[in-house]
């Protein structure tokens, strides 16, 4: 019989799992791919089959044209979806079942079971209620490999709504401004909207150009988003006392100078510490993440007792030094190629 | 304390100079006495609790969490205070925050043994922000990006009086600063100063760079390598200050009984010698001072070994009479008749470099590197004295660096701005052949000198590169060479090279050049001067 958990092997692109010929969210491009969740850490494009929740591969198709035919004709990527709670057999007599993760839009963890052995991938998730996606599941494995990206204990995301009441507030403020929030496009975005609709703000949201498929692919995935303009069918006059969605990397660009003396927002679990936002210039910081905190995070490890624990990408350090205090097995793996700059 | 809590919390977000001024005017005209005095000496030079220092928050955090988490979250965050104020356990009763000066009384009443006890239970009656702000205060530099004279500017502006007039007041009065309030806000007399020995801020210099000056319009003086210093005698007390304003007296206890009139003098303190201007020059290296500079007691041999006097370059006040509206010239003129008066064991004037015109004193400077000076000034003859950098009138105008390509050794993260990227470099040089073996010996350490674009870069170089960790230190794999550019370099003991540089910076970050051509130890040696 082979050695317990043989069949999964933590290597520098991802997670592979020899008899299956697979891995979990490579980062370059493979033959077999399960992907958990759409950013562009965990989703790449270039693979030849990919399994994933019909969300995660829409995602992907919108930003890899995954489905684009080739020369001859032919579709070369094979696109295998699952839904949630559904498990799907792959070679080697491994299971994968896919189990919400609470993160984003078709965002799942991973359950991978073979010869009785139980192991769960996260991804990256969160453990709050997230208008856009259905929450993460506790479900109980042998090993739990978990993200840990606010993985020290400076980091507690305070409740949405005070953050939402913080945007509104300075907005009513001043009305002849506009607030402009930086939000990941994939994601955060839809769900500061969504948030600002359930805080009872009905005017429309004006987005710079390149959040606005993303946003009309979560609508047709059901997410209701209120009405959404362009800004670059407004004019200037329509955008005081209105509110702005942009990606971070576009809040100190030359694109913002179009807009009615910006308040410049972001939406991120990073704004917690204030030297980061000072470093991005910003003066509203809104602590919103789609990441678990460091409560979240030791929550979850404790609700899933797992026997082991891996921790992937973030300040592994630290959840690690938790684990150990706490009596719980644990190990850091180095995994290449995940970000966390904009979250 | 939560006005203030608030005021910092929107200072630090602030981008623009004039919003931050509107912020500090809004607090000081709303906030009543003495609360906003304290205030704007938190601001402004920074209060100062003895009793709590950085390592006493650490302290008082390392019993509530464990160690190796503190330290990973300090590390991250860049900021003692900071991650305190996140960290500190939520207290169970709602907060119950103290006013600006009863926290400031609380403060300067611990000592070492009661802030173990006192400082939680205040830091009990306050939110996060409140935290923060009560840490920054209790330990002075605010580091916010607020100047200390932006403050005086905003208080200036706050009730309609001239900065140059707070500047002036400002030395002679202690926090809350109720005079000044009771001028400014209440137009009650100004405050008297004139028979205190207080310092004026000193009149600074703009570098050259490419511009050329008129000799006819400009004098020229050495630039000695020293540092810049104030006497002042008033109201039968003498008083030596730095530049910064900071009163170093109980450093140079020789030069408090020298000085026989009142007055206000701007000089260059030295230490006797012969290796600035050769013989003739009477000054030895900066390297000699050095060993005078920090010390809170001096022992007589300090004093005999390392004898200081001030070589003076202008007069200020003499005697009741404010010279600083006259120009430059007449000043001179003054200066100059004082010498006689003066006792030439701690005085000597500055000397006016002649040259027949910009070439001939470009040359001139030329030569200022085997004097060990560090160049030159250029005063504009017809300059009143004016605080602070005004341009066109002086210019400073430095010898050219020396250049040495260093290869990067360690990295450690900055703070403030800067905080969590890896923006303090330690470089070395080889000890010899590197195809034959050689190691590197850390020669400096820089952290300035480059754009924040290329600090992107060099963070990810660091990360990309690691190969080992100690703690917030990360050794890289050496493979990045650095231009490095510095004003001088000594012997030291303090570095297992033996040596140590002045002034060091990144002059160019050589991405292109291969680590086993950087430069060897035997290179920089042969740069001593001294």
């Amino acid at each position: 019989m082979a050695a317990p958990f043989s069949w999964i092997k933590p290597e520098p692109h991802g997670i592979y799992i020899p008899p299956a010929d697979c891995w979990v969210d490579p980062s370059r491009a493979v033959d077999n791919a399960l992907v958990t969740h759409g950013h562009a850490d965990h989703a790449r494009g270039g693979h030849g089959q990919t399994v994933a929740t019909p969300e995660t591969l829409a995602i992907m198709e919108l930003r890899y044209r995954t489905g684009a035919e080739d020369d001859a004709g032919e579709i070369p990527h094979k696109a295998v979806p699952i839904e949630y709670g559904e498990t799907i057999r792959l070679k080697g007599g491994v299971d994968a079942t896919y189990i919400p993760a609470g993160h984003v839009l078709g965002s799942a963890q991973i359950l991978l079971e073979h010869a009785g052995e139980r192991v769960i991938v996260t991804g990256d998730y969160k453990r709050r209620a997230d208008p856009t996606c259905p929450p993460f599941e506790v479900t109980a494995c042998d090993i739990f490999i978990t993200e840990a990206t606010f993985g020290l204990p400076v980091f507690e995301h305070p409740p949405i709504e005070e953050e939402m009441r913080k945007l509104l507030d300075r907005l009513a403020a001043h009305p002849d401004r506009c607030v402009l929030v930086g939000a990941y496009a994939l994601g955060k975005a839809q769900r500061v909207i969504a948030e600002l609709r359930a805080a009872g703000h009905h005017q429309p949201i004006y987005l710079h150009g390149a959040m606005e498929k993303m946003c009309r692919l979560y609508e047709e995935h059901g997410v209701d988003l209120g009405e959404l303009r362009l800004v670059a069918d407004a004019k200037k006059g329509d955008l005081r006392g209105a509110i702005v969605i942009s990606p971070p990397s576009a809040l100190n660009d030359r694109w913002s100078r179009r807009l009615p003396e910006p308040i410049t927002a972001m939406a991120s679990g990073w704004m917690r510490v204030r030297q980061r936002a000072r470093q991005r210039n910003v003066e509203l910081p809104l602590v919103i993440s789609d990441h678990a905190d460091w409560s979240e995070l030791t929550r979850t490890i404790r609700e899933v007792d797992a026997q082991e624990n891996w921790i992937t990408h973030g300040r592994e350090d630290a959840l690690l030094r938790w684990c150990q205090l706490h009596q719980r097995r644990a190990k850091a793996l180095a995994l290449v190629g995940y970000e966390d700059e904009d979250d | 304390m939560e006005e203030f809590a608030a005021l910092i919390d929107a200072l630090v977000y602030t981008r623009s100079r004039n919003e931050k001024l509107r912020l500090i005017a809004a607090y000081l005209q709303a906030t009543p006495d003495p609360d906003r005095g304290w205030a704007l000496a938190a601001l402004s030079d920074g209060l100062d609790f003895p009793a709590v220092k950085s390592s006493t928050i650490r302290n008082l955090l390392k019993d509530r969490i464990d160690p190796v988490l503190w330290t990973l979250s300090r590390d991250f965050v860049g900021d003692t205070a900071e991650t305190a104020s996140l960290l500190w356990p939520a207290p169970q009763e709602p907060p119950s925050p103290p006013s600006v000066s009863e926290t400031v009384e609380l403060l300067s009443a611990m000592n070492r043994k009661s802030v173990v006890k006192e400082l939680p239970k205040l830091l009990d009656r306050l939110d996060s922000s409140g935290r923060y702000a009560l840490l920054k205060l209790a330990t002075g530099g605010m580091r916010i990006g607020v100047s200390s004279r932006l403050a005086k500017t905003a208080f200036a502006q706050s009730f309609d009086v001239s900065v140059e007039d707070v500047e002036e007041y400002w030395h002679g009065l202690t926090p809350p600063y109720a005079d000044l309030f009771a001028w400014a806000a209440d137009g009650a007399a100004p405050p008297d100063i004139e028979n205190l020995p207080t310092f004026r801020p000193f009149m600074l210099a703009h570098p050259l760079e490419e511009t050329v000056v008129d000799l006819g319009d400009y004098a020229a003086e050495w630039k000695w390598d020293g540092i810049r210093v104030q006497l002042v005698r008033a109201g039968g007390e003498t008083r030596l200050f730095s530049r910064s304003g900071d009163d170093i007296s109980a450093t140079f206890p020789e030069l408090l009984g020298v000085l026989p009139m009142n007055a206000v003098l701007d000089g260059e303190l030295l230490v006797r010698g012969n290796v600035q201007g050769g013989e003739a020059g009477g000054a030895a290296s900066f390297n000699a001072l050095q060993q005078r500079l920090g010390r809170k007691t001096v022992s007589k041999k300090m004093l005999k070994d390392y004898p200081a006097f001030v070589r003076l370059y202008d007069v200020l006040l003499l005697e009741g009479e404010d010279l600083r509206p006259l120009p430059w010239e007449q000043r001179r003129g003054r200066l100059e008749a004082l010498a006689s008066r003066l006792p030439a064991s701690h005085f000597d004037i500055s000397s006016v470099v002649e040259a027949t015109d910009f070439e001939h004193l470009s040359q001139i400077r030329e030569g200022s590197r085997e004097d060990a000076i560090e160049g030159l000034m250029l005063k504009r003859k017809d300059s009143p004295y004016i605080a602070g950098r005004r341009v066109g009138y002086w210019y400073k105008w430095k010898r050219d660096p020396l250049l040495v390509d260093c290869v990067l050794m360690y990295a450690q993260r900055g703070s403030g701005k800067r905080s969590s990227f890896f923006s303090d470099y330690t470089f070395g040089c080889w000890d010899g052949d590197p195809d034959e073996g050689a190691d590197l010996l850390p020669v400096g350490k820089a952290y300035s000198g480059f754009t924040d674009e290329e600090l992107k870069k060099l963070d990810r170089h660091v990360r990309g590169n690691t190969v080992n960790r100690f703690g917030p230190v990360r050794e890289t794999d050496k493979s990045l060479v650095f231009e490095v550019a510095f004003d001088s370099v000594h012997e030291s003991k303090r570095h297992k090279s033996g040596l140590a540089m002045r002034f060091p910076r990144i002059h160019r970050i050589r991405w292109d050049k291969p680590p086993h051509e950087a430069d060897r130890i035997e290179a920089l040696r042969a740069l001593i001067a001294d």
